[in-house]
């Protein structure tokens, strides 16, 4: 079936149209989505096996050939990361059930969710400039919906600055398109690629960079880069464990793949200044995260500038360029979007018991829910890299990547942030879980153990991800190598060139 | 405060209906011409903005008992149904189909499963516009 790569992305746009029908039905609603993101995780799953055995998806959607038509393509990176997706939405799926409460289930939550995910899904696999930013647009119009759903008044005023810095990232974003349009005259990525290069045999035209640059400066809006994630900290704060979660494993995440995919597919001739700056604002990056997250007192606040932290790594990965480093960027990527899921999942648990996210608050909880205790320190671990978690070999391959392409300082400063990551998250563990119970409120309305399905499935993934990495290893060096080698997706995409 | 409409009130019941036909125009127009379901969509919804400035809300959804989300809802179906019918026929999503056809009355007439899609969006745009307005206009 030639249409499979548009299975991950039809799935949620068909249930999400679906559940506006049954909007005031909540069990029904529960079914419907729960149902369809098992599909859609199967699916995805087989898509994923497809590319291993049979190479890079295309499809020409309505028929009109590449490049004059918009293309999805599924290269190794984008399958694995649309798998990633579906298992993530499906969990933090359970874990809204019993916790998102009946006011939003019943005002459209589920179906703003599953066009969420049609966005992700979508901006993943596109081969269209253009066409990537609408999938963004889908994304960010649910991530609106989800954000100001409930209309609390801290979500109200970050729900401004939140579409405010959007709308500004999204008009620089049709700009950089426009220039990009206006020197390559296309804007199938592929075929983009294939004119830059043409275009800077040998010189690249000083253009392409302007254009390379203001790239970076709408994707590192969106993906939280150094000095560009200011809106972050406050917006993700808002909303409630599970949105928080969508948002902390995907949102960004889909920043960091775009510049991934354009810094290695179009803009690899002028490494010397690019890539230099990528790598530069990839390191201020994990400092500033680093500060942040050393610096608060309040668990979802460590937790989200451990977000700016893991998108440095990657990024400086990305910027090093190495088959070593690409590998160990996607390695990690998905490393962090699993486990970041999971950390917001058991801080909203936390939360949920608590009744506040400030550390001096909380203390003891080890004692009354060992299960979450124990949970929460197998993620705190896999967070900071050791062996053999998950974040180890990620880690391991980017730093060694870094010294491949004799970064010695910035390969130095991501080993060290993995020590002060530890201590950022392990402070959360001793003054939350450590120490003298206290009672707490609202305590008994929670209904924990429910709710620990989903972070349990996450850190169990993350196990068997960081434990058979072996097995997991072909199928991100496929990935690794189609993004250093831009011809091989070329190639598939344009067959004749 | 009672304002005396009757020129406005009687004005719209004729010019409605011309409104909804020259939509209906502009809406098969798109078939190869200018025009289609997103202007013909706003056509439509700014028929019924002017009843509603004519009349009162309470009115205008006593004459057009219609929920506008479940109506974007059944456009976005239309439109979503047309692109994956595709999928039936193994052929790239959204691909479209046409053809002559002899139809009693009208003759030959060229279809296209476009036209489908093309309703689809008229209808999430009246769905979409006809939400807002009804949103804004209710805080009064």
């Amino acid at each position: 079936m030639i249409n499979f790569l548009i299975l991950p992305i039809l799935i949620p746009l068909v249930t999400g149209v679906l559940l506006i029908f049954a909007s005031k039905r909540i069990m029904l609603q529960r079914w419907i989505a729960g149902i369809s993101s098992v599909i859609a995780i199967i699916f995805s799953a087989l898509l994923v096996q497809k590319v291993r055995v049979s190479g890079i998806q295309t499809l020409d959607v309505s028929s009109w050939e590449a490049p004059f038509g918009i293309t999805l393509v599924s290269d190794m990176m984008s399958a694995l990361l649309v798998l990633t997706t579906s298992i993530i939405a499906f969990l933090c799926l359970i874990y809204s059930f019993w916790s998102i409460g009946e006011a939003r289930e019943k005002f459209y939550y589920y179906a703003a969710f599953n066009f969420l995910i049609v966005g992700v899904n979508g901006a993943f696999t596109t081969g269209d400039i253009f066409n990537l930013f609408v999938f963004f647009e889908v994304m960010l119009m649910a991530s609106y919906v989800l954000l100001v759903l409930g209309g609390k008044k801290a979500q109200l005023r970050e729900s401004i600055k939140y579409i405010l810095v959007n709308v500004i990232s999204s008009a620089l974003f049709v700009i950089a398109v426009a220039y990009l349009y206006s020197v390559v005259g296309t804007l199938n990525m592929a075929h983009i690629s294939v004119r830059i290069s043409e275009a800077s045999q040998g010189n690249p035209p000083g253009i392409i960079t302007v254009i390379a640059v203001l790239f970076l400066i709408v994707f590192g809006l969106k993906g939280a880069i150094f000095p560009l994630y200011f809106w972050m900290p406050g917006s993700y704060y808002a909303p409630p464990a599970p949105i928080l979660a969508l948002f902390g494993a995907l949102l960004t995440k889909v920043g960091v793949y775009s510049i991934t995919r354009t810094y290695t597919l179009f803009f690899y001739h002028d490494t010397g200044f690019t890539h230099q700056l990528l790598s530069f604002l990839a390191i201020m990056s994990i400092i500033a995260g680093v500060i942040g997250a050393i610096a608060y007192w309040d668990i979802k606040k460590i937790i989200i500038y451990n977000i700016i932290i893991a998108v440095g790594a990657i990024l400086f990965g990305v910027s090093a360029m190495t088959t070593d480093s690409l590998t160990g960027s996607i390695f990690y990527l998905i490393h962090d979007m699993i486990i970041k899921a999971a950390l917001f999942l058991l801080a909203g648990i936390v939360i949920a018991i608590a009744g506040t996210s400030n550390l001096h608050k909380i203390s003891g909880l080890i004692k009354r829910y060992p299960g979450l205790g124990w949970t929460f320190f197998i993620a705190a671990l896999a967070l900071a890299g050791i062996p053999p978690l998950s974040g180890f070999v990620g880690k391991l391959l980017i730093v060694k990547g870094g010294f491949e392409a004799e970064h010695y300082w910035g390969a130095g400063i991501v080993l060290m942030s993995s020590l002060l990551v530890l201590f950022s998250i392990m402070k959360v563990f001793i003054n939350g879980f450590w120490g003298t119970p206290r009672a707490y409120k609202e305590e008994e309305k929670v209904p924990v153990g429910k709710m620990l399905i989903a972070p349990v499935i996450l850190i169990v993934i993350a196990v068997f991800y960081g434990v058979g990495s072996e097995y997991v290893y072909p199928y991100i060096s496929q990935a690794a190598e189609t993004l250093a080698n831009p011809e091989i997706y070329i190639e598939a995409v344009l067959k004749e060139y | 405060m009672k304002t005396n409409d009757i020129i406005l009130q009687t004005a719209t019941k004729v010019v409605l209906f011309l409104i909804v036909l020259f939509s209906v125009h502009i809406f098969f127009a798109g078939h190869y011409t200018p025009g289609g379901g997103f202007v013909g969509g706003l056509l439509t919804s700014g028929a019924i903005v002017l009843l509603l400035l004519a009349f009162d809300m309470k009115t205008v959804s006593k004459i057009l008992p219609v929920n506008y989300i479940h109506m974007i809802a059944v456009g976005l179906l239309f439109a979503i149904g047309t692109g994956a019918g595709a999928l039936l026929f193994n052929v790239p999503f959204l691909t479209h189909a046409f053809g002559h056809i002899d139809l009693p009355v009208l003759g030959d007439t060229s279809l296209h499963t476009a036209t489908l899609f093309d309703l689809g969006v008229f209808l999430v745009v009246v769905g979409v516009t006809m939400t807002i307005i009804q949103t804004i206009g209710e805080d009064e």
